[in-house]
């Protein structure tokens, strides 16, 4: 068996056509639109828009589309799209009290002003599958029109956060003074820094993977670096952007996104400054992800606790474990870099290895310096090290 | 996304005029790991996005480009990279390593050696070279602050404690302007030397980890070693069985499953131009150095053609 060793250009091309037939799959049945993937794979498009750190549910879709499903590959490509985009403007901060809501649930209360609205979710659905949905060309049933609650649709709906706020029960989220005035950081435009702030590890959470942060998350309610937490709040809706243009001085509405918010209320003893009280882990995502800013605050809580004077023994509350390995573009790349050649390292590995083996088996006493005939010094400067 | 809607480059402007002002720094202090807010780019994290920004960000038009990977123009990654370039600057890409003012590489240092006015760019995977004794960035930056160094040292005296030799045989660690240890991306130690009061320019991009260095030319660069345990080499008792070079750095290729090797240059260029000049190795007239051969002139081929 003769083993080919080298060949580029060719391979790849030919590489890049079965991919695309692949990825179009028999085309005796119909292609996939993007509109289609836009309204019927909502959960994906939030996903790839969560991590791929870039509002668009058409070009999220056009990215599942071309990464044949592949939600990570689809999060890269829009990453890498992000990259040729100019910053323009920094919003104002999004006020998610004043959102439109569809979804709004708390834990911490059985009721509350504005009440609970289950809204769209699988809580509650019976996971069995519907066989009903493979009949192609089923009309599916209409959504029912919304019961008349006797709520307003803009009734206020304020945050559970704010109202234990009101009491003093729950610590003020306000920035740090040295924080306050300053621009907002970006992750984007300013490398990532130990110890790093609430705003940036919140913004590299926001991106991280969503199955890391879940089992980081999870590892904390097992034991590692607890924090009792209760889900204070999730709310799913609309919230408007705004920015304030140079010339204008005043802010203006550029768009609606859809986010998905979860305060989490977490139990806090006191420290020597603070007194008792609950405080909180925030998680926000792009998009309805649910999951993922859930988990979110979890570790947003456990990465707090140098600020709340808390031990750090757990995984979870390790800064830099969780931030330098959240990043799913990130981990994907270095991980699958394994498949490049590393026939140079590989040779240099195996030169090395054959001759441990010989010295070993020759005998060869540690002590006595061995000097292989193949080795040459080289260095010919005086710095070395006694 | 067509060709034309992309930037030159790739990169937007002041995203290459923020890895310019990193890569000054970089070569203001010699060996240092410059902070840089690197971009996602179109080819995945560890597969040399940090070379490709750098060398995004310096590239001009008259500029003539060389891509190798593992010594070689023709491994897939090197061919994708390359072909990234032609696609978002339509700069000239060459494989002669004379004949290019960039050199992107992963892996080796070219065995031609380059003179004044090329840069040297190479793809870093872990820049730190600290890291794999010290994960935290926290500590490991406070080591460089204090030139405290003796981790490393501690850990290449305990390879000869147990192992009676350093065995570290890529990646093995620099020290740079007699100031900062510095990783060298895992070049084979063989490569080291030709750091070391270098004539041209290297430059060091790390993507993923967001980190730019760089070497001046005519910057020491001492290879860490003790006394009793200088540093070493790599040296074969053999040549190239292609083009005979008895002073590169060669491969060994399994030919077939009875045992067959056969040892060549990594250099691809280094190899092809011996043997245009008419050196001949042992194997040279082997079948499976023939094969070898046949697919590399094919490969040279289609590159003429791609070129074209």
């Amino acid at each position: 068996m003769y083993v080919a060793v080298k060949g580029g250009e060719a391979a790849i091309d030919a590489a890049h056509r079965q991919m695309a037939a692949a990825r179009r799959g028999d085309p005796a049945v119909p292609p996939l639109t993007v509109a289609q993937i836009r309204a019927q794979m909502g959960f994906a498009v939030a996903r790839v828009m969560a991590e791929g750190a870039l509002y668009d549910p058409d070009l999220a879709a056009l990215a599942l589309k071309q990464a044949w499903g592949d939600v990570a590959e689809a999060i890269f490509l829009l990453r890498a799209y992000r990259t040729t985009l100019p910053r323009l403007a920094a919003s104002e901060p999004v006020d998610t009290a004043h959102m439109v809501v569809r979804r709004r649930v708390s834990a911490a209360f059985k009721d509350l002003p504005g009440g609970q609205v289950l809204g769209p979710t699988f809580d509650y659905t019976h996971r069995l599958l519907d066989f009903a949905l493979a009949a192609e060309g089923q009309a599916s049933e209409a959504a029912p029109a919304a019961p008349d609650d006797g709520r307003a649709p803009d009734a206020p709906m304020p945050r559970v956060a704010d109202i234990l706020g009101g009491e003093g029960l729950i610590e003020p989220e306000t920035a740090p003074a040295d924080e306050a005035t300053a621009p907002v950081p970006d992750l984007t435009r300013d490398p990532l820094t130990y110890p790093a702030d609430r705003a940036t590890r919140l913004q590299a959470l926001a991106r991280g993977d969503e199955g890391f942060l879940l089992s980081l998350a999870y590892s904390t309610q097992r034991g590692h670096g607890g924090t009792h937490p209760f889900a204070g709040e999730i709310r799913v809706g609309e919230v408007a952007v705004e920015i304030v243009p140079e010339d204008l001085g005043f802010p203006v509405v550029i768009g609606d996104i859809t986010v998905c918010e979860c305060q989490m209320i977490n139990q806090f003893t006191g420290s020597r400054t603070a007194p008792p009280q609950f405080t909180r882990g925030y998680g926000l995502t792009l998009g309805y992800n649910e999951r993922k800013a859930m988990a979110m605050a979890l570790v947003d809580r456990a990465l707090r606790h140098r600020e709340l004077d808390e031990a750090a023994t757990a995984p979870a509350q390790d800064e830099e474990f969780v931030l330098s390995h959240a990043d799913v573009v990130e981990a994907s790349g270095f991980v699958q870099h394994l498949k490049l050649p590393h026939y140079v390292d590989f040779q240099a590995e195996l030169d090395l290895v054959r001759r441990l083996r010989r010295a070993a088996a020759e005998g060869v006493s540690h002590d006595a310096p061995e000097g292989a005939p193949e080795d040459a010094p080289h260095n010919t400067s005086a710095e070395t090290t006694p | 996304m067509s060709a034309d809607a992309i930037t030159f480059g790739y990169l937007d402007d002041q995203t290459k005029r923020m890895i310019r002002r990193a890569l000054l720094k970089a070569v203001a202090i010699p060996g240092y790991q410059v902070p840089f807010a690197g971009r996602e780019m179109p080819l995945p994290y560890g597969w040399g996005t940090g070379g490709i920004q750098v060398t995004a960000s310096i590239i001009g038009r008259d500029d003539v480009l060389k891509v190798i990977d593992q010594g070689a123009d023709d491994t897939t990654n090197a061919v994708s990279i390359r072909r990234f370039f032609r696609r978002v600057t339509g700069v000239a890409a060459t494989e002669k390593t004379a004949e290019a003012t960039l050199i992107q590489t992963r892996h080796r240092i070219p065995e031609t050696p380059l003179t004044t006015g090329q840069i040297l760019i190479y793809q870093v995977p872990i820049p730190e070279p600290l890291r794999s004794m010290e994960p935290r960035e926290t500590e490991t930056r406070k080591m460089h602050a204090l030139a405290d160094y003796g981790v490393m040292h501690v850990k290449l005296y305990e390879d000869i404690a147990r192992h009676g030799r350093i065995a570290t045989a890529y990646d093995y660690p620099v020290r740079v302007n007699g100031r900062h240890v510095m990783a060298p991306s895992p070049i084979p130690k063989f490569d080291n030397p030709k750091m070391h009061n270098a004539p041209f320019l290297q430059l060091f991009g790390a993507g993923r980890e967001k980190r730019l260095y760089a070497i001046p030319p005519y910057t020491s660069v001492v290879s860490l070693d003790f006394e009793d345990h200088p540093f070493e080499v790599q040296r074969w008792d053999r040549v190239c069985d292609l083009c005979g070079a008895g002073d590169s750095y060669l491969d060994e290729v399994v030919t077939d499953d009875t045992g067959g090797r056969l040892f060549v240059c990594s250099d691809s260029e280094y190899c092809t131009t011996r043997r245009d000049a008419g050196h001949r190795g042992p194997a040279a007239d082997s079948t499976a150095a023939g094969a070898l051969g046949a697919t590399l002139s094919a490969v040279a081929r289609d590159r003429t053609e791609d070129r074209a």
